[in-house]
């Protein structure tokens, strides 16, 4: 049995599951440290008391570190936790809408509308400045989960019905993408692959701002949906019976999922493996139920967004990776790790 | 809910979808990007004239292609039908056991590290690192108490898949050479493929196939459950072991003889499943018409659409069959 603590206030009552406060403190205080240590490393090392300290402002031996810290390295960590988080929440989101565990943002179109129309810039209209490219992936993604939702929409929505046409819709995204790389300049095609891959590389205050309060907003949505979100995982019958509005709640939770992953795809570029296994291995930490489930996966998918940028940053230096290359590559073995261990238990 | 509701009419379903497919290899062997006349064409069966270029693009290559497009779509999409039955996901395909994923990682590195450059060492490759990506994933899959489960396999595998594919496209960003040599292969095609390479797949597809149709019965039957399955007498450990052998001899056939090909396996199941219902005895032949002609098609029209470039026949199949599978999607998927 889960100990639990409920919040009664007024009508609201807010049930907290303290196993999974607890998974989700440790798997912040983790990203934490992971932020510390991905801020502290680079061209100009700068030892974990220091960071914390040009952190908290206060004096270190060095006035540059305040500088660097703040201005130069929090906000790339900082924006790879973000997005790791939003496309975690998204997943987890739609895996639970869906009834289906392989159901994600790079599974059902939303990431192959913001790659294509990524990608179209990259390498077709090379001329664009590329400071345009996060909007028209923004776009890109929005657009085909507007598609997606009109197409599968016949007086009601039915789960089966958007992931099939969804993976219809994402297959022509793909498809277009793949002629460009195809036949594109080496050159473009190249950075296109970095940008398809998911990278935070060089990315300031300027594109952590308009991700804050955007994931603020509609992560917060989410979490006050979980309730709702759990009932629609028993079956449209079932919520209904349970005095959910179904079709309200699906759609609200598909707009807070698509807002999510579309915001973290136009930041960082098509990160996967994030938003498809993350909830899963949230799922092996706390259970199913959405209300701890939710926070644990943005949690986890913070993290290892982190964790995967820390490695590409340090592991090939001077070479640099890509965070997407590494999220599956800590992720999976993590992941099958929990597998193992799970199935055991079960 | 089916279209096709009784044994007479799906029987015929079948035959009406074997004649379609038989006009299809014809007009792919009419039809290319050079021009060629119906006359021409019959004459090179007929009076075959080795110093006409007419009769030797007939004969070396429009025919052995449309072979291999055909036996390559049918290959994937009864391994994806396989692999939807077995893990009970209907987003489930030959992907899901790291077959794409496994093949293009092992000819990726093969053409970083050895630098090799032809088809046919490609194939040897892909097949060798769909094998082992497969038994990978099946393993993890089985990992723990239970043996294999749906669950456990659908997420090991999709896991896997996502660590391969990085691995591949780290490659790719390092290497702009091999991402030069290789982004045609990766895309799927099946232009310049010849005769041999054909004669070398067709033992593993025709076993692969012949395993299928064999065990489509076992088939349908786990689809309602390890438990209903076993207690009807099913051996399902051996079935689900066999089931999957089946996969990788079809779709790794597939990818090594076209380079990984993704949409088929997916989408031709959800389609046959429109018209033929649920039982795999069903599913399985209608699955291997209609991705043949899936495939012929896309291959036609990738080398039609901007005669004389040609796209790769993986972009074709999505682009050709999407619409198609929306629509059905669309009106026919009910909750």
């Amino acid at each position: 049995m889960r100990r639990r603590a409920v919040l009664r206030r007024g009508g609201l009552s807010l049930p907290l599951d303290l196993r999974a406060a607890a998974v989700v403190a440790g798997l912040l205080g983790a990203s934490l440290v992971g932020i510390v240590l991905h801020v502290g490393v680079g061209e100009y090392p700068i030892s974990p008391p220091d960071v914390v300290r040009a952190l908290l402002g206060l004096s270190t031996g060095d006035e540059n570190y305040y500088f660097i810290v703040n201005v130069l390295r929090l906000p790339r960590a900082l924006v790879a936790f973000l997005v790791g988080a939003a496309l975690a929440l998204s997943g987890a989101i739609l895996q639970g809408l869906t009834r289906n565990p392989l159901a994600a943002p790079e599974i059902v179109g939303i990431n192959a509308g913001a790659g294509l129309a990524a990608v179209t810039l990259i390498v077709a209209l090379p001329s664009v400045p590329a400071a345009l490219i996060p909007p028209a992936a923004f776009v890109g993604a929005v657009a085909v989960a507007a598609t997606l939702y009109l197409l599968a929409w016949r007086g009601e929505s039915s789960p089966i019905r958007l992931i099939l046409i969804g993976v219809g819709i994402g297959a022509v995204a793909t498809a277009l993408t793949t002629i460009m790389i195809t036949y594109g300049e080496i050159e473009q095609v190249s950075q296109a692959l970095v940008w398809l891959t998911g990278s935070v590389y060089g990315r300031s205050w300027e594109e952590l701002w308009p991700l804050l309060p955007w994931l603020a907003l509609f992560g917060s949505l989410a979490l006050l949906r979980a309730r709702h979100l759990n009932a629609l995982t028993l079956g449209d019958e079932v919520a209904a019976g349970l005095g959910v509005g179904v079709e309200r709640e699906r759609g609200l939770l598909l707009l807070c999922s698509v807002a999510l992953a579309a915001a973290a795809v136009a930041t960082a570029g098509t990160v996967g493996f994030v938003g498809l296994m993350a909830p899963h291995i949230a799922r092996r930490l706390v259970g199913p139920s959405h209300g701890g489930l939710l926070p644990a996966a943005a949690a986890s998918g913070g993290m290892l967004v982190v964790a995967a940028d820390l490695v590409g940053r340090v592991a090939f230096s001077p070479l640099e990776m890509p965070c997407g290359i590494i999220t599956s590559a800590v992720g999976a073995p993590f992941f099958i790790y929990l597998l193992y261990r799970s199935a055991d238990a079960k | 809910m089916r279209l096709l509701r009784s044994r007479a009419a799906l029987l015929a379903g079948l035959v009406v979808l074997g004649v379609v497919l038989a006009v299809c290899l014809l007009a792919s062997v009419r039809f290319g990007a050079a021009r060629i006349g119906t006359m021409e064409v019959i004459s090179a069966f007929t009076d075959y004239d080795r110093t006409s270029e007419e009769d030797l693009i007939v004969r070396t290559l429009r025919v052995p292609r449309a072979l291999i497009a055909a036996l390559v779509g049918a290959s994937l999409a009864v391994a994806g039908a396989i692999m939807q039955g077995l893990t009970r996901n209907p987003l489930a395909d030959p992907g899901i056991l790291g077959i794409e994923a496994g093949a293009a990682l092992a000819v990726v590195g093969a053409v970083f590290l050895l630098g090799v450059s032809s088809l046919s060492t490609y194939a040897l490759f892909a097949f060798a690192g769909a094998g082992v990506a497969a038994a990978v994933v099946y393993g993890l899959g089985s990992l723990g108490r239970g043996g294999m489960t749906p669950m456990k396999l659908t997420i090991a595998g999709a896991a896997l898949a996502a660590l391969l594919t990085s691995l591949t496209t780290a490659i790719l960003i390092i290497d702009r050479q091999t991402l030069e040599e290789i982004r045609f292969w990766l895309a799927g095609s099946v232009a310049g493929r010849d005769l041999e390479l054909l004669v070398q797949v067709l033992p593993y597809v025709s076993l692969g196939l012949l395993l299928a149709l064999g065990l489509a019965r076992q088939i349908t039957t786990l689809t309602l459950g390890d438990e209903v399955a076993a207690g009807l007498g099913q051996r399902t450990g051996l079935v689900k072991l066999l089931a999957a052998l089946a996969v990788v001899l079809l779709a790794g056939s597939a990818v090594s003889v076209a380079g990984p090909i993704g949409f088929v396996g997916l989408v031709v199941p959800h389609v046959v499943r429109f018209f033929a219902g649920v039982d795999y005895r069903w599913i399985l032949p209608y699955s291997a018409l209609a991705g043949a002609v899936l495939l012929v098609c896309a291959d036609l029209a990738a080398r039609l659409v901007l005669r004389p470039m040609e796209l790769p026949v993986g972009v074709m199949t999505a682009l050709v069959g999407a619409p198609f599978f929306v629509y059905l999607a669309r009106w026919r998927v009910k909750r």
